[in-house]
């Protein structure tokens, strides 16, 4: 039976390898379009790394189509659906996770499942890194293919700050004592509505409620909690909570420009990345709080209409390779998470992620302690709402 | 164009029949299709989804849902009203610095040194300006970090300054890039007019400089200047770039919040999106009524003023201020630019330091591939877009100098009409469109997109220097045996070749700064320079927005370099066609 087994499994690989032979044939040529997020200079870069080398190994061609929020892929596919071109799409490969994918899933919107029949996703580490399979609470499968893990931490300088605040009410209190140098990205953005779920988290006796779609709760009462605290933090943030920077990569400005003392980051090593690079002074560092922080997975996901489907494969089978995640990880490049399992690879793969020096910033592993899951997506669509209309809707 | 922009508009028949027989008489009507024909479509594919028609979305029936919708989500209110007082107030601001300058400073070495320096600012794209302009805004930015030594700051203060929820620093963005524009429109205005006469008739009857301009040339001025005005009044209240870098964001204004809802994954709200776009066709309409408005009270005051006699001898502090302001303005743009340019090469460059503490080429040399696609596709889509544009122009111009009449005012509104819709009331219509005849995300739609835009204004720029062509030369070139065509390719065309190469300049610019346009036909695959710049200007990374801002100024500096020195070089062995001759 064993032995049968065995035999299957191999038959399978060797279907599996047959396959992909003729995937990478089929994408020898092909210019795959894959619409990315392009507001971190450091992320194009390495785009253009992975553009490089998959043209020159694979012969695909990679354009990467820079976007500055990817609801604009998602409508753009939409509209397609809309006029009927259920074929010829003009988006290969895209960029993407929590209400986007869900937005996508709920709409048909997607081809596969197909991550299944990457080589590479062998590696993937599903049993140590749950929200590969999970994102935002809805079942990936195998519709999107997992790229890198992103988890909340918070920048500080420590020049000007000696103590961390590491719950809620300490920020809080923090930022009562020192006023206009605290902020967070404006919602919608996917900063700023992390640090409304992270709040509300941290503030519910109950956050397991939030695992569950809005609509089977009663939104007003369980976020009241929330928007206490929002308005008694508002008046001490930075600019006296009349006006937010835009997303992430703003802040951090904010923040090389001395005009805050902390922000937000969702990828841990980014800082040490940032000084490096020179963007960010050498006294900052990054900490998370007592009970954890939420963390995610980002995927890349093909929609249903793509025109070179083989060619996004094969391009995200690179992603997943040991070589690129290792790349991703080392914040000279990037500084993002990998999704592998370290301990599964062969040794001198796992020695690539080993050699890296994670930077000064960098908390271990350990530090970092597990992820918080990721409410239901319903849930940061109602906080968003009723941030807007609080908060973002002037008098 | 104009010429058949009237016989299409007023079917107007029986004029010179010879002119239309030829294949001439086809431009006007060839130019106006291409004009007016998918800006109808364009709105008409966002006015059936404002009413809930779009039976791909599963709209199918006609109703005012999206509107409720509309008006219940938080922050429209507040949006509108600053779309009008933003709108409203650069426009005024705009119009009464650049009437006051003209008529402190016309006719004086000021004035005709200042018009040289403004008319290349007016070729920088919006967002360039913009983002410059709030680095040397913010507290943490150039002002104050030059005046740090006297503020003491050794943090920047925490003052709201960019995304003030006034919108005054975006109406200050607005009023940098839309001065120089009205100022060259007064410029040209003045060119035809008898306003020096005038102005001396003005002085001998015991008037100040300034007054005495004021009520002699500016009331026959101003009816040339209506249409500019209502284009800057259309484009200042629903500009998407600048309100994004500039202006206030709880809650932003109607034109931003309008791209967002077009942009979500949610359908449903494209209902409303379209709703909001012709609610901000709306407000511009608003905002136009309320112009024509203040236009009857400047005239009513006016007249008063005017019938009071007062000579306004003591203008001195006007005169100062209006230089001032003006000369602010040039300042203003210029630093940001400089800062931008500055940035391009900085590494290290933090407060509060002035210059930065280390330079490098780094961006330059690490950009360089990225850059080398959105370079070219702005320059085949600037290149091809001007080209076409200007064969339309000439051949319209051509046309009605042959059918030797003039257009109307009202053709002349039919032309600018593109201008004087807001973008986004029509670009989501046309996109459906465009998807739904397979031509989205191809070149041709970029193209023809962009020459909506382009060709109004190519067809501004030659039209008077077209018409003031003396056409004793024409004459005497027919006497010699020259044909209508001849006369046209060896007289007309190479005695005009400055004015010519000036419109495909003009057109170029134009191109190279249009946003929106390339984002709704482009369909995403055709990054360009500014498109590039404005998903990098969300980004924190001022050093590499540098670099695009450097490449969008430059590129436009270059073609009127071109069209500058080209004339030079060419005629430089014929005095009469030399500059100032």
């Amino acid at each position: 039976m064993r032995l049968f087994a065995l035999a299957l499994t191999l038959f399978a690989g060797l279907l599996r390898a047959d396959d992909w032979e003729d995937t990478l044939a089929e994408a020898r040529g092909q210019t795959v379009y894959w619409n990315a997020w392009a507001g971190d200079e450091r992320i194009n870069d390495y785009i253009d790394w992975v553009a490089d080398t998959v043209s020159d190994r694979f012969g695909v061609t990679v354009r990467h189509v820079k976007v500055a929020d990817t609801a604009e892929v998602v409508a753009r596919v939409l509209a397609e659906k809309a006029a009927g071109r259920d074929s010829e799409g003009s988006v290969d490969l895209v960029w993407i996770n929590g209400e986007n994918f869900a937005a996508m899933k709920a709409n048909d919107l997607l081809f596969g499942p197909w991550t299944g029949s990457l080589p590479n996703y062998h590696y993937v580490d599903e049993a140590g890194k749950p929200t590969v399979l999970v994102d935002f609470t809805i079942p990936v499968a195998g519709l999107e293919a997992p790229w890198g893990i992103a988890q909340l931490v918070f920048m500080v300088d420590t020049a000007t700050v000696d103590e961390f605040p590491r719950t809620m009410a300490a920020l809080r209190d923090w930022a009562k004592a020192n006023p206009g140098r605290f902020t967070y990205p404006q919602p919608p953005d996917f900063l700023g509505s992390t640090f409304l779920k992270q709040a509300l988290i941290g503030l519910l006796d109950d956050p397991d409620i939030l695992q569950t779609p809005a609509d089977q709760a009663d939104v007003e009462a369980v976020t009241a909690p929330l928007w206490d605290y929002l308005d008694e933090l508002h008046p001490h943030l930075w600019r006296g909570g009349r006006a937010f920077p835009q997303n992430g990569p703003a802040q951090r400005r904010l923040l090389a420009d001395g005009e805050v003392d902390m922000a937000l980051s969702f990828h841990p090593p980014e800082a040490s990345s940032a000084i490096s690079q020179g963007e960010l002074p050498d006294t900052i560092r990054t900490f998370v709080l007592e009970d954890g922080t939420i963390g995610n997975t980002h995927f890349v996901a093909i929609p249903y209409n793509a025109t070179h489907k083989a060619g996004a494969r094969v391009l995200a089978n690179f992603l997943l390779s040991p070589e690129a995640q290792a790349r991703k990880l080392d914040p000279e490049h990037w500084g993002d998470f990998t999704v592998l399992d370290l301990d599964a690879l062969p040794p001198a793969e796992r020695a690539r992620f080993e050699m890296i020096d994670l930077g000064i910033a960098t908390l271990s592993p350990e530090e970092l302690g597990t992820p918080l899951p990721e409410p239901h997506p319903s849930w940061m669509e109602a906080v968003e709402a009723l941030w807007q209309s609080r908060y973002g809707a002037g008098n | 164009m104009a010429r058949g922009t009237e016989s299409a508009a007023s079917l107007q028949v029986g004029s010179d029949a010879r002119a239309r027989r030829g294949p001439l008489g086809l431009f006007p009507a060839l130019t106006l299709g291409l004009l007016l024909g998918p800006l109808a479509a364009g709105l008409l594919g966002t006015l059936l989804p404002a009413f809930g028609y779009l039976p791909a979305l599963g709209g199918e029936a006609l109703g005012l849902a999206p509107w409720r919708t509309l008006f219940a989500t938080p922050g429209v209110g507040e949006g509108v009203r600053l779309s009008l007082t933003v709108g409203l107030g650069s426009t005024l601001l705009s119009l009464g610095l650049v009437a006051v300058f003209c008529a402190a400073w016309h006719g004086t070495r000021w004035f005709r040194w200042l018009s040289r320096l403004l008319s290349p600012l007016l070729a920088v794209p919006h967002v360039t300006v913009a983002f410059g302009l709030a680095f040397l805004l913010t507290p943490s930015g150039w002002l104050l970090r030059l005046l740090a030594p006297l503020t003491g700051f050794q943090r920047p203060p925490d003052w709201l300054i960019v995304h003030d929820s006034w919108g005054l620093s975006l109406m200050l963005g607005l009023v940098l890039k839309e001065a120089p524009f009205l100022f060259l429109m007064t410029l040209a205005a003045l060119n035809q007019s008898n306003a020096t006469a005038l102005r001396q008739l003005a002085a001998s009857l015991g008037y100040g400089r300034t007054s005495g301009w004021l009520k002699a040339v500016f009331p026959q001025l101003y009816p040339q200047l209506r249409l500019p005005v209502f284009a800057v009044l259309a484009y200042s209240c629903a500009s998407v770039e600048m309100a994004l870098v500039l202006g206030p964001t709880t809650p932003a204004p109607l034109s931003v919040q309008l791209l967002r809802w077009f942009n979500e994954p949610d359908l449903a709200l494209r209902f409303m999106a379209s709703a909001g776009a012709m609610l901000q066709l709306g407000v511009v309409a608003l905002a136009m009524l309320i112009w024509c408005g203040l236009e009857r009270l400047g005239r009513d005051l006016g007249r008063h003023w005017i019938r009071w006699g007062g000579r306004g001898l003591r203008d001195g502090w006007l005169r100062g201020l209006s230089l001032g302001a003006l000369g602010g303005c040039f300042t203003l743009t210029l630093g940001s630019l400089l800062a931008m340019a500055l940035w391009s090469v900085a590494r290290l460059w933090r407060y509060p330091d002035v210059l930065p503490a280390s330079f490098s080429l780094e961006q330059w040399l690490r950009h360089t591939d990225d850059i080398l696609l959105p370079l070219w596709n702005t320059l085949s889509v600037g290149l091809a877009a001007s080209i076409v544009a200007l064969v339309l122009v000439l051949g319209c111009l051509e046309h009605e100098v042959r059918a030797g009449r003039r257009p109307t005012v009202r053709a002349l509104w039919l032309l600018y009409l593109p201008l004087l819709i807001p973008q986004i009331a029509f670009l989501f219509g046309i996109q459906v469109l465009l998807v739904g005849v397979g031509l989205d995300g191809r070149w041709v739609a970029l193209l023809w997109s962009h020459l909506l835009f382009v060709l109004p204004y190519v067809f501004l720029s030659l039209a008077d220097p077209y018409r003031a062509f003396d056409e004793r030369y024409a004459r005497s070139a027919r006497c010699l045996g020259a044909s209508a065509n001849g006369v046209f390719w060896r007289v007309r065309l190479p005695m005009l070749l400055r004015p010519v190469l000036v419109a495909l300049a003009v057109g170029f610019a134009v191109s190279v700064a249009q946003y929106l346009p390339t984002l709704f036909a482009g369909g995403g695959r055709f990054p360009t320079l500014t498109t590039e710049a404005v998903a990098l200007s969300a980004g924190s990374n001022r050093r590499i927005m540098g670099v695009y801002a450097v490449l969008q100024m430059g590129l436009p500096f270059i073609a009127f370099a071109l069209a500058q020195g080209l004339p030079a070089m060419l005629f430089r062995h014929r005095r009469g066609l030399q500059v100032g001759r």
